[in-house]
């Protein structure tokens, strides 16, 4: 059973990630000839959405591709629109935007670490069952998942899909005083973050090192999150209007989601990458969860994400807490933007890993073309390269075990296939 | 009496919008006590509207097959179906967001879902005509919810 030479595993409906998709790994001979992440909805809807509608718009409609990452659409969409008009806005106004982008890192990585990631270490099949027997810790994931939707509901005027954005800044900016009980909340949400990396760090860690390209966004003096140059593991950078030139977007058969390959390369985006590349940006406190967790100035281990996502959490708090003691309220809480035509381009870290975004604007302010590269379309062919060499390595395990794996090393990227294409679904198919 | 309305779905992927069509008009009629929130059903967004709640009224759509589009399935706790297929994105569902309040006690005291039969979820806005015309019929029903809570109790 678990040494046949041909067999074929198929994974339906992939449990844990946002989205639906399926996995299927071809073995012949002994040996795995591919491993297909299959994402089958329609592609591309919202670039073809957004073509005919106003430049305005993109900032709102973008927001709906995700649920969980919806402040990276909203601000990647808005750097794209204001750099084709000219724009850059003030900084108090990109401080605040920096502020609320830390609310959603907040909440998506707690939500990925407790209710997505976490049971997979620790023998669970899910958080249900994991709050079962340790209601505290995921109370804690909760109350952690808490603190980014209260940045979300202040600044950004809901906790999903804000509404208080527009191109050019926000309709209103909170006051100082407006700010100060969501500082004693992200005080206490800290002492979560900081015993959250002390607990994942205990997790033990298949061995796995991945030499896919890395690539994040990259700022000299603080982790990138809202601005910055993309940047290579190997050294290269570029600016990001020159980001269709190095990241290629293919078709392929298996996947309604385009493929893309960095200078030719595969390459993987996220915390990992953010991590390597950006480690000595990070805030002394993180630094600090990070050395005592075992992590070095590098982290190419998937599995380990899960710290990163951690110490990243204990980063945006250390972060939010910095913007919200040096608050200065933008007056006026937005710039104006004024429609010109031409191309613009905008990236941001989301949480899964570097966004961009391109809008062509004609002159009479409508969308000519749009063009969106979200992180896990970028990481599909880095992943499926993973359960290759992840399947080959664990041939002798039977199938459910091995099925198990791969569900597992797939949650290691939290991939989004709702941002990607939108929708997953998994079944087990022998031959 | 704290009551939370929650409409689950996305505007953008056509029927699965008519929860949240539900509860914005829901909000329109401007209750007391009332609180609306619309979310894609993501299980800790649940948790947060509905926790504390004397009453939680949930609206989502559901793929059934065969499917009568517009048809309302009115449910309690007790007798929602595991994994049962909702329309929304996101891989917990309604019945996985209800274990994981009731394992952490965070349940409202009640909690009512209208499951709303849906033929397209594909993306695009607007719903179609079938669950488009169920709207006043749901709105009517979470009404009927409401006026229930809010009669006051007889002494006979």
């Amino acid at each position: 059973m678990t040494h046949r030479a041909n067999r074929q595993l198929r994974v339906g409906a992939l449990a844990r990630v946002e989205g639906e998709g399926a996995l299927d790994v071809t073995v012949a001979d002994g040996r795995v000839e591919r491993a297909d992440l299959r994402i089958y909805e329609p592609p591309r809807f919202f670039e073809a959405f957004l073509r005919g509608r106003a430049y305005t718009e993109p900032v709102d409609i973008t927001a709906r591709i995700c649920g969980i990452c919806p402040v990276a659409y909203q601000l990647s969409a808005s750097r794209a629109i204001e750099d084709a008009c000219g724009i850059t806005v003030p900084a108090p106004v990109a401080d605040l935007r920096r502020l609320l982008y830390c609310g959603e890192w907040i909440g998506s990585h707690a939500l990925h670490i407790y209710l997505l990631h976490a049971p997979d270490f620790l023998g669970y099949p899910d958080a249900i069952a994991l709050a079962t027997d340790h209601r505290d810790l995921v109370t804690r994931g909760l109350t952690l998942k808490k603190a980014g939707n209260a940045i979300m509901t202040l600044v950004g005027g809901r906790a999903i899909h804000p509404v208080n954005l527009k191109l050019g800044g926000f309709y209103r900016a909170p006051t100082r005083a407006e700010l100060a009980p969501l500082a004693e909340q992200l005080r206490h949400a800290l002492d979560d973050a900081l015993a959250t990396v002390a607990w994942v760090a205990t997790f033990d860690f298949p061995d796995l090192e991945l030499d896919h390209e890395l690539l994040a966004l990259s700022e000299p003096d603080r982790y990138a999150i809202d601005s910055g140059r993309p940047r290579t593991a190997s050294g290269a950078s570029f600016d990001v209007s020159e980001f269709p030139d190095h990241v290629v977007e293919r078709q392929v058969p298996h996947s309604t989601a385009l493929h893309s390959s960095l200078d030719g390369r595969r390459h993987l985006v996220g915390p990992l990458a953010r991590y390597t590349i950006n480690s000595a940006t990070l805030s002394p406190t993180a630094r600090q969860a990070a050395d005592a967790a075992g992590l070095g100035p590098t982290c190419r281990n998937p599995f380990r994400s899960i710290v990163v996502r951690a110490v990243e959490v204990v980063y945006a708090i250390d972060e939010a807490l910095r913007l919200i003691d040096g608050y200065d309220r933008p007056e006026p809480a937005s710039v104006d933007v004024p429609v010109r035509a031409g191309v613009g381009h905008g990236a941001t870290e989301a949480p899964r890993g570097l966004l961009y975004h391109r809008y062509d604007i004609g002159a009479d302010g409508l969308i000519r073309d749009a063009d969106i590269v979200p992180p896990t379309a970028q990481n599909q062919p880095a992943i499926e390269d993973d359960m290759k060499r992840l399947v080959q390595a664990n041939l002798d395990l039977a199938d459910h075990p091995l099925q198990s794996l791969c569900e597992r090393a797939i949650r290691n990227y939290d991939p989004c296939i709702s941002c990607s294409a939108h929708f997953l679904d998994l079944r087990v198919v022998h031959r | 009496m704290n009551i939370a309305v929650i409409g689950v779905g996305n505007t953008y992927r056509r029927d699965d919008g008519i929860g949240p069509a539900a509860a914005d008009a829901i909000g329109q009629l401007g209750r007391p006590g009332v609180t609306v929130t619309v979310t894609d059903g993501e299980p800790t967004q649940l948790l947060d509207a509905w926790t504390g709640a004397a009453l939680a009224i949930v609206i989502d759509a559901v793929l059934c097959d065969p499917a009568a589009p517009g048809r309302v399935h009115r449910t309690g706790l007790s007798d929602l179906p595991p994994g049962a297929g909702t329309a929304s994105s996101h891989s917990l569902g309604i019945p996985e967001a209800v274990e994981l309040a009731d394992v952490l006690g965070l349940l409202p005291a009640r909690l009512v879902v209208f499951a709303v039969e849906v033929a397209d979820v594909h993306f695009g806005t607007g719903m179609s005509a079938e669950v488009a015309a169920a709207l006043p019929d749901i709105v009517d029903a979470v009404t009927q919810e409401l006026n229930r809570i809010d009669a006051p109790v007889v002494d006979r």
